[in-house]
């Protein structure tokens, strides 16, 4: 885009592709276990025995972020794939039926974004006791509206194509229109949506987790990790570094590849 | 209908389901609120009078409809941890967030504004790639890590600003002013970011339209036409993002005061989740909510005034 219209691809693949990466050989080899405590080791500063230092308890830093990568990443998939099947449900039902069921899924989507993002999934964690379940639930509410939002016009935009119309003329019954006719021209605008709400689930269940109200421990996350950090920063302020550093380097890497597919999308659209 | 009329009855029926919303919310919990709060040693009798004091032994709609005449007259009951009224409780932290939030949107418009147009006049050369690089980062760190890299950087290391006390703006405005700054500037980078990007496009869509051209030929500066007439142009729509932004930035305090031990509305949202403290949770939540739909309303209803092409079509 602003940069370059294929760079953004390359690094954001690049970015997700090396995360990626860090969580598959994180469910194979971890340099020490991320949960083993070890007292005389306590807020080590990173050196050869420990990559990036260990922490309050004397746990390895590196292994613990090489397995918060897969907190993120189940935490992200799942609750994007519950984002676009509501999202899916709502919006095709929007924009194909039209008229009052349009209206009033509007009207509740619009109410949706109305709570800015992180005061909704505070509201959604604090009905049940905080874990890693609920925190997910809450991010794939959290990201329902703009999915729905994006199918709802691209049905609206297609429902009254022609092909769309020569379909219905031989006889194409709406399960066809939407899924075959429909869904193929949408479809790079919703892989855009989920790149993008890759991101923000990844944020928001850092946030979360940093007010302690997300994944509970033992179970390493970026921002926990990051609110454990802040106890010691004094001491040891490498240990605030690599969290922080790898939700950053996710979310641009999947904002990056959003902005990307929308780009090579557009493109094609206008026949460049 | 009219404009105003349908702008106002969707505003009744976003305000309608945020408060269907934050009422349903707790009454979802499986099996009794007040068995969930006090958890399973309590007495009957304990129960029965947390029932009675939440009201949720009376039957749903029953409810609903006391809790919305309450809420209505801003009365959202009593606090279950500080047995005080919640909308006391809530109005003792206004100052800290609503400081907070406005000083991160002046910070946010002043430096975003130079830098959106030294992006779009700059386009495609070296300091529009930085900007670029520079907003995406700006939208990529959480700002909760912002605010921790900025009290290693300027309070621990540099010692610039004392972290983590607060002084209210009662006491000494300066020092106040003085607490609030470096939660400011973590919160307003993302926001930094995104106004930077929506400006630098719209500068650019407004540079490529007839009246550029027009004001070219007839011999006006590049200045003049980029400072007075596209800035004039490309400024107004970023009035709608700036109202957006305020939303997202009393949200976004509700993490930073986190990290700045801030006592604000995060403090008391935070601490009230953590006791299980419904009554307290949800007038802050339906609160902050419906103000925000509220600014973003009044910036809707200002954008058309302002722009008189939106309010002919």
């Amino acid at each position: 885009m602003r940069i370059n219209k294929s760079f953004s691809l390359v690094l954001g693949s690049l970015f997700v592709g090396l995360l990626l990466v860090i969580m598959i050989i994180s469910l194979f080899y971890t340099p020490y276990g991320e949960n083993v405590m070890s007292i005389t080791e306590r807020l080590q500063a990173p050196g050869s025995a420990h990559w990036l230092g260990t922490d309050n308890f004397g746990r390895d830093v590196l292994s613990r972020i090489m397995v918060g990568a897969q907190t993120a990443f189940l935490v992200g998939s799942i609750s994007v794939a519950i984002g676009l099947t509501c999202g899916f449900i709502v919006g095709t039902l929007a924009g194909y039926v039209g008229g009052w069921v349009d209206e009033l899924l509007m009207r509740a989507t619009d109410a949706l974004l109305a709570f800015p993002g992180i005061l909704l999934a505070l509201l959604l964690v604090s009905i049940f006791k905080p874990n890693m379940f609920q925190t997910i639930i809450a991010i794939g509410v959290l990201s329902v509206p703009s999915f729905a939002r994006v199918i709802r016009s691209g049905v609206l935009q297609h429902r009254e194509a022609d092909y769309v119309r020569a379909a219905r003329g031989i006889g194409a019954g709406h399960f066809n229109v939407i899924f075959i006719q429909i869904l193929p021209n949408i479809i790079s605008s919703i892989i855009t949506t989920a790149a993008l709400s890759f991101s923000t689930a990844i944020l928001v269940e850092a946030a979360l987790s940093y007010l302690g109200l997300g994944v509970q421990p033992p179970d390493p996350s970026w921002g926990r990790m990051l609110n454990e950090a802040q106890g010691y920063l004094n001491k040891a302020p490498w240990y605030a570094l690599a969290p922080g550093l790898l939700i950053t380097l996710s979310v641009l890497g999947f904002n990056l590849l959003g902005d990307g597919i929308r780009d090579l999308r557009d493109n094609v659209n206008r026949g460049g | 209908m009219n404009y105003y009329a349908r702008r106002l009855v969707t505003l009744f029926l976003t305000v309608l389901f945020v408060v269907v919303l934050t009422f349903t919310a707790f009454r979802i919990i499986p099996g009794n609120p007040a068995l969930a709060i006090l958890g399973t040693e309590a007495s009957n009798e304990q129960i029965a009078l947390l029932e009675a004091k939440l009201g949720t032994d009376r039957p749903l709609l029953v409810q609903f409809g006391h809790w919305l005449g309450n809420a209505a007259l801003l009365d959202f009951g009593e606090s279950l941890r500080f047995s005080e009224p919640v909308l006391k409780l809530i109005v003792s932290r206004v100052p800290v967030t609503l400081s907070l939030a406005l000083l991160a949107l002046v910070i946010s418009v002043c430096t975003a504004v130079p830098l959106g147009i030294l992006a779009a006049k700059s386009h495609g050369k070296k300091w529009d790639a930085l900007i670029s690089i520079g907003t995406q980062f700006g939208l990529a760190i959480p700002s909760f890590w912002m605010g921790i890299i900025l009290i290693l950087v300027f309070g621990l290391t540099l010692r610039w600003f004392s972290v983590s006390s607060y002084v209210p703006w009662s006491e000494s405005p300066i020092l106040a002013l003085k607490s609030i700054v470096l939660p400011a500037v973590a919160l307003a980078i993302p926001q930094i970011a995104v106004i930077v990007r929506y400006l630098r496009t719209t500068m650019l869509e407004q540079l490529n339209l007839d009246y550029v051209r027009t004001a070219r030929s007839k011999g006006l500066s590049e200045r003049s036409i980029q400072y007075i007439h596209v800035l004039k142009n490309a400024l107004l729509p970023v009035i709608t993002i700036v109202g957006i932004n305020f939303g997202e930035l009393l949200a976004g305090s509700l993490v930073i005061e986190q990290v700045f031990t801030l006592p604000g509305f995060g403090s008391l949202l935070i601490t009230a989740i953590g006791n299980r403290d419904y009554p307290l949770v949800q007038g802050l939540v339906l609160l902050i909510a419906v103000t925000v739909i509220i600014i973003n309303f009044i910036v809707d209803l200002s954008y058309r005034w302002l722009d008189p092409k939106i309010r002919l079509k």
